[in-house]
């Protein structure tokens, strides 16, 4: 019989995936993280024991195998996180599409552990304490963070939301 | 270490609370008072608002990948050493969750697919997939006779569509998700016969379980990811694996349909299958 929280952990991957894919635009990528996250998931399951919701707990997995990439892609060239791909895959079938685009570009611009915070808090939905955990940082660094990554979002998309506007409405 | 949002009824309103007012993350008191503090600050009210609309952008980009087909290569459970009972392949997973029958996993697979298991176009369900949810609906309602062969003569049953189908098949067990067995039956397919399992759970709730061989093949790769599609009230969640496409029917939600579509694969699925 499958284990409750084997089940638990099943249920988080359509979440993984949305989270990873909004730390990063590239879809393989993407999957690469939430791949290496489910396998480091699977070798520590049995060790698990019940150390806070299993959500939060694939959420610090993931991030602790995100920064390991963070560091790697450090040592290379290639090191703008901003840039999106020139063939960035397809998204939501959104009507605004632009103000998407916009949306998307800006987001892959803040630094890396903004963009954690804000995802995890108002896409994942985590509470404040449980980004803490997954991060493994206080809750004060969790509340700073997620200051200056909705300000310089709000200050990005603010710059860029007239002309949006004025062309999505043609 | 309580975090800062928690700062009581009475106290200043601070910046933490109104992120946590965006982020419903307060008490009902203190989003009370932070509700009232905002009507008296048009500047922070704007604020406020833009957090509330990256949220909402920020979901209407990225929530679409909660409905897209897991990837195969995603291990959807402990690898076999640590389940030694479950020698299941584990390194490649079936996978779930589609919203439409329309999206694979692997965009390669796609078009091949779609020349091969979709003849027509027309209900989002096509090939054996749609099939079975016809034959879903046409044979559940049956109060009187839903099954040729009942559930009471399962060794018959199942040694009897194993003969027609001309390869051994089996009801899978599925007393420990809550579904009893009410009995099987012979159906049509497109050339060939196929096989249908029907079972109810204790509401009386029925779900039918469809199996056949005329499953496409997949670029010499006889398996697909779990697909999820509807027609009308019903739902299905149908795969294939070794040429055998197998579909689920019931009326219950998606979840519930993954709970036992998981439990079937896991039964059926050739524990030796090289992977």
């Amino acid at each position: 019989m499958r284990a409750p929280h084997e089940a638990e952990i099943v249920a988080c991957i359509p979440s993984l995936r949305r989270y990873a894919r909004g730390l990063t635009t590239d879809r393989e990528r993407a999957d690469d993280l939430v791949q290496d996250t489910l396998e480091r998931a699977w070798g520590k399951f049995s060790m698990w024991q019940k150390r806070g919701a299993v959500r939060a707990w694939m959420f610090g997995i993931m991030h602790n195998l995100f920064v390991d990439r963070l560091r790697a892609q450090r040592s290379t060239p290639e090191d703008s996180a901003g840039d999106a791909l020139p063939d960035a895959p397809q998204r939501a079938t959104q009507s605004d599409r632009l103000e998407i685009v916009d949306l998307d570009k800006a987001l892959q611009r803040l630094p890396a552990e903004q963009r954690e915070v804000l995802l995890l808090v108002a896409v994942e939905e985590l509470t404040y304490r449980e980004v803490a955990t997954a991060l493994g940082v206080p809750i004060g660094t969790v509340m700073s963070r997620l200051s200056r990554a909705r300000e310089r979002l709000r200050a990005e998309l603010e710059g860029s939301a007239v002309p949006a506007r004025m062309q999505r409405v043609k | 270490m309580e975090p800062v949002k928690t700062s009581g009824p009475g106290s200043p309103i601070t910046e933490a609370d109104l992120h946590a007012y965006v982020d419903q993350q307060l008490t009902p008191v203190r989003h009370a008072e932070v509700e009232q503090y905002l009507a008296t600050r048009p500047d922070e009210s704007q604020r406020v608002q833009d957090w509330q609309r990256q949220t909402e952008l920020l979901r209407g980009l990225l929530d679409s990948v909660l409905d897209e087909p897991l990837p195969l290569r995603l291990p959807l459970r402990p690898p076999p050493s640590s389940w030694p009972w479950r020698a299941l392949a584990a390194g490649l997973a079936i996978a779930v969750l589609s919203a439409g029958a329309t999206w694979f996993a692997r965009g390669v697979y796609e078009e091949r697919i779609a020349g091969a298991a979709r003849p027509a176009a027309g209900t989002e369900l096509t090939g054996f997939a749609h099939r079975a949810a016809v034959a879903h609906v046409v044979y559940t309602p049956d109060g009187r006779r839903p099954v040729e062969v009942g559930a009471d003569q399962e060794q018959q049953l199942v040694t009897w569509l194993s003969r027609r189908l001309g390869t051994p098949v089996k009801a899978p067990t599925l007393g420990a998700i809550g579904y009893s067995l009410i009995g099987g039956r012979l159906l049509p397919g497109d050339k060939g016969p196929v096989a249908q399992f029907m079972y109810h759970d204790g509401s009386g709730q029925r779900l039918t379980l469809y199996v056949t061989r005329e499953a496409p093949q997949v670029g010499g790769q006889a398996q697909t990811a779990f697909q999820f599609g509807r027609d009308g009230p019903v739902n299905v969640f149908y795969w294939v694996d070794r040429n055998f496409g197998y579909a689920i029917s019931s009326n219950a939600e998606r979840p519930e349909l993954m709970r036992v579509a998981q439990e079937v694969y896991r039964q059926l699925a050739p524990p030796d299958a090289p992977r």
